[in-house]
């Protein structure tokens, strides 16, 4: 687990031959097709329409959806909870992960026992854990009731920034570990000789952390901010079971307002409408952060070793 | 079942999967449990098929008369399967949109039932009533407006009147020495003395919206009388403008300043019955709520109910109000309608379902053995003879009493107005916007 391996997965650059293996794509590319771009079309095309989700007729309306989609304010709103969903979460989730990660990735046998019992939350079900949480957060008969602690015994859900608060916390709690695992691998995948060579050139641990490890990872990085942006747009069962986008619209994300307004006030034109808003924001973040950190994807970062 | 992590790399097939495929999930984990004994396997082809709420005791009746049903009619047998409250109502809904829903539906009637008749999902049983006479004839006459869309009935009234009243802790009222409130004043009076003791004056299940609906409901009746929301429903322009509204709306906001409901309310569902628990574990003195509420608080509340513990009363009169103090709020009744889409052969079930087996004498008996009013003509013998005939007596007074019944407004209104009107009541007692606001807010979706 240590030189070897990281010295076999070294990226392979040269030998690359063109066509040949594409039919390779093909399954892919038929399920991308069709859970992706099928049901993307009909999402654009249901934004110009109105219908009710119940099996009434589905009626050409023009730009009427976007129009009533565009004018409210419970667009901006969503959107600037959403923004604030995703920044900080990303803000908890890095830098937890990648300590993790890099502890995680020593070989000692208790941190792979750790690794394990991090891993745990990952397993869960969103809706499971958001039931838990509520159950445990209960000002009156949760766990800060049951237990005696004042401190614990909070409006947790009902005050606006304690809501948002719970909603970051338990996304972090659920998705960090699947970072960490991210951060593992990439750490073991660091050279040994590296640190070898600072070692002898006199750096400490802080040092080769943030000359080597971090330096080292800032790909691992990209790829795990890359999910953690973009999957935190799409949050949505676990807000919807812990808050229900509550208190008042307080936690109420984009993806949660399509839900309600598509489900519960049966107006699909609109939710449409805010589905197709959410694919392109979801797209250009993903490609701001490709080009972030795409620029120099040909640089090797190992020079010299 | 939870799309997980690893698979957010293909983006596009979330954003559009996720919400709807959690969505589901998660009304899929939430309840659904076939019930109704025998009815599995062949059933799909001719039997029928029948959507109801979960939550016992009420769980238990319709369950029982499905299987009486199936015992008696072994060759059309329904399969039943229940569904939490909240999740029902969407799942409902996306079943009608997919053509997946169920023979028999069971509902509130009013708006909702009005959206699904509009798009042509349920069928029209004037026609079935008025051959059979007899199955109209005996059920109360107030319980079929809800039932009724432009002069024709698509849903079969059934189960229980259910009003909303006033209920409370007799033994927390002893503990502070205070009577319960016979007017607003009153209320406001009581809030200071039982917060002083460390009990909250109301228990509330703040995060489903419609609780907090309820206490809108009544002060709109009390302070303004019927009209004002009649006039909301006749979609006049401006109507939530209405002096009465702004003065209802107020008393609200000012009753939360007065923390005159728990801390926390709004983390509370009323789905978990937790709002139910803090009443009768004595945290809370007081609560606005549905009698559906009395059977489980008989079940989950210990001697709380069968000691005589748990006091009840109509919603007080506000001082120089419109509205008449008979008046209530609430359901009057529920509603089994039958889908438009179902086979020839399932709607013949359904019907002989209606005929024989809904509200049949054993399921009446039920009803009021749980503390239920059922919705048949005549029962009064049998509720005076019943375990608790204070409380139906009680049940049975308000809702033949009472002068104007209005119709829970999330049931009356369409989806789309009964959507905003939910989400402007949650900000309006979390005290994020004005009643100014909330009515202006409101009378944007006026008709809609």
């Amino acid at each position: 687990m240590s030189t070897s391996t990281a010295a076999a997965t070294r990226p392979a650059t040269g030998g690359r031959r063109p066509g040949g293996l594409a039919w390779l794509a093909v399954p892919a590319l038929v399920f991308f097709v069709g859970f992706a771009v099928i049901p993307l079309i009909g999402v654009l095309a249901l934004s110009f329409t109105s219908w009710d989700g119940i099996g009434g007729e589905i009626l050409f309306a023009g730009f009427s959806s976007w129009q009533a989609v565009l004018s409210d304010p419970g667009l901006p709103h969503a959107l600037w909870v959403t923004f604030l969903v995703m920044a900080l979460s990303w803000a908890v989730q890095t830098p937890a992960s990648i300590l993790l990660g890099v502890f995680l990735a020593g070989a000692q046998r208790y941190r792979a026992v750790l690794a394990v019992v991090y891993f745990i939350p990952l397993l869960l079900s969103s809706a499971a854990i958001a039931i838990a949480y509520k159950a445990l957060l209960d000002p009156n008969f949760g766990l800060g009731a049951g237990l005696g602690i004042d401190l614990l015994v909070q409006d947790w859900l009902g005050v606006p920034e304690l809501a948002f608060g719970v909603v970051i916390f338990v996304v972090s709690w659920q998705f960090i570990p699947f970072h960490s695992l991210i951060y593992q691998a990439g750490v073991r995948q660091i050279p040994r000789s590296m640190y070898e060579a600072a070692e002898l050139d006199g750096a400490g641990r802080v040092r080769r952390f943030f000359s080597i490890t971090l330096p080292q990872l800032k790909y691992t990085i990209i790829t795990s901010s890359t999910l953690m942006v973009v999957g935190s747009l799409t949050f949505f069962d676990l807000i919807f079971v812990l808050t229900a986008g509550g208190p008042g619209d307080a936690t109420r994300v984009l993806a949660l307002d399509m839900y309600k307004r598509g489900w519960q006030a049966n107006l699909m034109g609109p939710a449409s409408a805010i589905a197709v808003i959410l694919v392109l924001v979801g797209l250009t973040l993903a490609l701001v952060l490709r080009r972030i950190g795409g620029r120099d994807a040909a640089h090797s970062q190992q020079e010299g070793v | 079942m939870e799309p997980r992590t690893p698979s957010r790399r293909t983006f596009l097939s979330l954003a559009l999967g996720v919400p709807v495929g959690a969505a589901l999930a998660s009304c899929g984990t939430a309840g659904p449990a076939p019930s109704g004994g025998g009815a599995s396997g062949g059933a799909k082809a001719a039997g029928a098929t029948y959507w109801y709420l979960s939550t016992q005791p009420q769980e238990g009746i319709r369950t029982g008369s499905v299987e009486r049903f199936n015992k008696a009619n072994p060759n059309t047998p329904i399969t039943g399967t229940t569904f939490q409250n909240d999740a029902y109502k969407t799942k409902i809904k996306t079943a009608l949109g997919a053509g997946q829903a169920p023979t028999v539906i069971w509902g509130w009637g009013g708006g909702t039932l009005r959206s699904y008749v509009q798009a042509g999902q349920v069928d029209d049983l004037t026609p079935w009533f008025d051959q059979n006479p007899a199955v109209k004839d005996r059920l109360f006459p107030s319980s079929f407006g809800a039932a009724t869309i432009d002069g024709k009935i698509y849903a079969m009234p059934a189960e229980a009147v259910q009003p909303i009243v006033l209920f409370y802790n007799k033994k927390v009222f002893d503990q502070i020495g205070a009577a319960p409130p016979q007017s607003w004043d009153d209320i406001m009076a009581l809030v200071p003395k039982f917060n002083k003791a460390g009990i909250a004056p109301f228990s509330l299940g703040g995060q489903s919206r419609w609780t907090n609906m309820m206490w809108l409901e009544f002060l709109f009746d009390r302070v303004g009388g019927p009209e004002v929301f009649q006039a909301v429903f006749d979609a006049q322009k401006d109507a939530w403008s209405n002096p009465d509204s702004i003065k209802a709306l107020t008393m609200v906001q000012d009753l939360i300043k007065a923390d005159g409901f728990i801390k926390g309310f709004s983390s509370i569902t009323a789905d978990s019955n937790a709002d139910q628990a803090l009443l009768y574990t004595g945290k809370a003195a007081m609560m606005l709520h549905g009698t559906w509420t009395y059977g489980s608080m008989s079940l989950d509340g210990g001697d709380f109910v069968s000691g005589g513990h748990l006091g009840y009363m109509n919603f007080p009169p506000v001082t120089g109000g419109k509205g008449d103090p008979s008046n209530t709020v609430g359901n009057p009744g529920q509603y089994l309608s039958i889908y438009s889409k179902a086979t020839p052969e399932q709607k013949e079930t359904a019907k002989k379902f209606f005929a024989t087996a809904v509200l049949s004498d054993e399921e009446v008996k039920q009803w009021i053995d749980t503390g239920s009013v059922p919705i048949v003509k005549g029962t009064e013998s049998a509720l005076a003879a019943a375990k608790d005939p204070e409380w139906l007596q009680f049940q049975y007074g308000i809702a033949s009493n009472a002068k104007a019944f209005g119709q829970s407004w999330d049931q009356a209104l369409s989806p789309t107005a009964a959507e905003t009107l939910l989400d402007n009541i949650a900000q309006l007692f979390q005290l994020s916007i004005t009643p100014e606001q909330f009515a202006s807010n409101m009378n944007a979706v006026i008709g809609k």
